[in-house]
């Protein structure tokens, strides 16, 4: 018996040893990130990037904040598209979901087809470029940068499966009651999925906020770029922001902390999303649990 | 007793026909978008048998057959970016699964709630990660002179020079980013098991590796075959960051890094070539088309619950 106890202790603390080392590898990067953030140049240019910030300094966002335009810009852009993009793409994706999620919706197959199949087939990179760019005239709009996303096949049957739990029976006595299609929709069903509507909108706003594609695509004039674009185009021309700085005569390109700045602008433009995070987090998981068994 | 209307009938059929309408006045407005961004472009494939030319426009390029193919097929680049799109997605799918059962297995495992909790709230957060992010993560540990590799190895290699390293930098930062993510996915399905199956192995006598092994393993295969499909699903729309930004698109890694994808893009920015990208994507697209097909009809046979469609 206490052998016994013995041998499993003996294997519940290798298997939690497996896991922290697995959990410290997702985290370190961006631990190191952080640390590279804060952490003074010159000590840098001797030691190389470490976990550990040696002689802490906030240089590198005292440049970033002294002279923002770029990722105020930048982030202004993908706040707007977040936000008011995110919320357009789960009204339109509710709207679609819902009747596709009633058995006895006549038209539920041929709709649900037609978004099904743009998950297995499309037009690729190419011609959707042409369609946006010269039949839609969306270049440098920053609807190019919505639009696309806004229904999106996979979120459409997420959130179909999750309107799929509403039993028939609420929607059934909301109909004898005399309530029309609309108000059983908005009034009945849409406040009884509100962890499906939060884990799906969570999904599209994360998508909206991480996107770089659609700005490299359609968008050249670089206040309308999104903030993911411009760290891309940062992590080549950081010298960028330090002309910035030294415009607007604040510090000179000299002192500029590259290095540094360089991981802070990564920094800054995640730092929503972590505070942001934790609120999703169970909605979260259940969401990809659940379109990954109905998907 | 209930009233029942004289024309019970054709009232019916009014309410039905309203519903209807109502329903798919619903469905309009994605429906409208989908057919814009992704119907309309179908069309589009046409410029993959044109000669395509911004003056005169879709339909004044003149046809052109399969040109467009041919000149893709006979560059030595088609045979380069199809080895590197298939070999990459086949590692990437491999190792992402057997990695998140292991994962899975492992949380299963564990008695403390509380640090199952953790784990698994930190291990997604690395899904959540753009690939402009990840590819500044990489280049901390990557760069030259500070990055924490070489700082390690205390030797200066030049890594976004050298092709023999990236074969394994991509693989394990396509892991790093999505084993987390899967295994959440497969433990929630090994939750899910019924606790049934445990009790008749533990009245068998069965130790917990044959547990795993005879119960576990076979109860998750089809959950892990329809990730595997997903996977598929996705092979010919590659994650285009992990190619493009985390190698920083250098010219000199291309024979290991450049996909189908990468490669279409570049034909139509660096070359501006409309008809021969279009080509290029449109092979992509047939042939991703083919492997799911193939690859869901296996399934199907297999295990009838697993398959997509």
């Amino acid at each position: 018996m206490v052998e016994n106890k013995k041998k499993k202790f003996r294997t519940q603390t290798i298997l939690n040893i497996i896991m922290i080392l697995f959990t410290i590898a997702c985290i370190y990067p961006i631990l190191l990130m952080i640390s590279v953030s804060i952490t003074d140049s010159d000590a840098i240019y001797e030691y190389g990037y470490s976990i550990i910030p040696r002689n802490i300094n906030f240089l590198a966002y005292e440049y970033i904040f002294k002279n923002p335009s770029s990722l105020i810009s930048g982030y202004l852009v993908t706040i707007i598209v977040s936000f008011l993009g995110g919320a357009f793409s789960l009204i339109v994706t509710a709207m679609i979901a819902y009747p596709l999620s009633r058995p006895d919706y006549k038209y539920r197959r041929p709709v649900n087809f037609i978004v099904f199949f743009t998950m297995l087939f499309n037009g690729g990179m190419v011609p959707t470029y042409m369609v946006v760019t010269n039949v839609l005239g969306l270049k440098d709009n920053i609807f190019a940068l919505i639009l696309p996303y806004a229904a999106m096949a996979w979120n459409i049957l997420l959130l179909r499966s999750f309107f799929n739990g509403v039993p028939n029976d609420i929607i059934e006595a909301a109909r004898i009651d005399g309530a029309g299609e609309i108000h059983t929709f908005v009034k009945i069903v849409l406040p009884l999925s509100k962890p499906g509507l939060a884990s799906v909108g969570f999904l599209i706003v994360l998508r909206y906020w991480n996107d770089w594609w659609l700005s490299m695509l359609y968008i050249t004039d670089t206040s309308k770029q999104s903030m993911q674009y411009k760290l891309y185009t940062l992590m080549k021309g950081i010298e960028e922001l330090a002309k910035d700085a030294s415009v607007s005569g604040s510090m000179s390109v000299i002192d500029f902390p590259s290095e540094s700045a360089r991981m802070a602008m990564a920094f800054l433009s995640i730092a929503p999303l972590l505070v942001l995070f934790p609120f999703f987090q169970k909605y979260l998981v259940k969401g990809i649990t659940l379109g990954a068994v109905k998907g | 007793m209930k009233y029942v209307k004289p024309n019970k009938k054709s009232h019916r059929a009014r309410v039905d026909r309203k519903k209807t309408r109502t329903l798919t006045l619903l469905t309009l407005p994605a429906l409208i978008l989908l057919l814009l961004f992704n119907y309309l472009p179908i069309f589009g494939l046409a410029y993959a048998f044109k000669d395509y030319r911004y003056d005169k426009g879709f339909w004044g390029s003149d046809w052109v057959g399969f040109e467009n193919f041919e000149f893709f097929f006979q560059s030595s680049d088609a045979f380069t970016v199809t080895r590197n799109t298939i070999l990459y997605n086949v590692i990437f799918i491999a190792s992402t699964l057997i990695g998140a059962v292991i994962f899975a297995v492992i949380l299963n495992e564990i008695t403390s709630r509380k640090a199952v909790k953790f784990y698994q709230n930190v291990m997604f957060f690395p899904y959540f990660l753009s690939y402009a992010v990840v590819a500044f993560i990489v280049y901390a540990f990557l760069n030259v002179d500070y990055g924490v590799l070489n700082s390690l190895l205390g030797e200066k290699v030049n890594w976004y020079a050298e092709q023999q390293y990236w074969p394994f930098i991509i693989p394990l930062v396509n892991f790093w980013k999505n084993v987390g993510y899967n295994t959440i996915v497969i433990y929630a399905s090994l939750i899910g098991i019924d606790s049934s199956y445990y009790e008749a192995a533990a009245v068998d006598g069965a130790t917990r590796f044959q547990v795993i092994r005879h119960v576990m393993l076979p109860l998750l295969r089809p959950m892990v075959i329809m990730l595997g499909l997903i996977m598929v699903g996705k092979i010919f729309y590659g994650d285009f960051g992990l190619f493009y930004m985390v190698p920083q698109n250098a010219g000199i890694l291309y024979p290991v890094t450049d996909v189908i994808d990468t490669y279409v893009y570049r034909c139509l920015r660096a070359l501006g070539d409309v008809g021969m990208s279009t080509a290029v994507g449109l092979y992509q697209s047939v042939v991703g088309f083919i492997l799911v097909v193939i690859a869901n009809k296996i399934t199907k046979k297999y295990s009838e619950e697993s398959a997509l469609f």
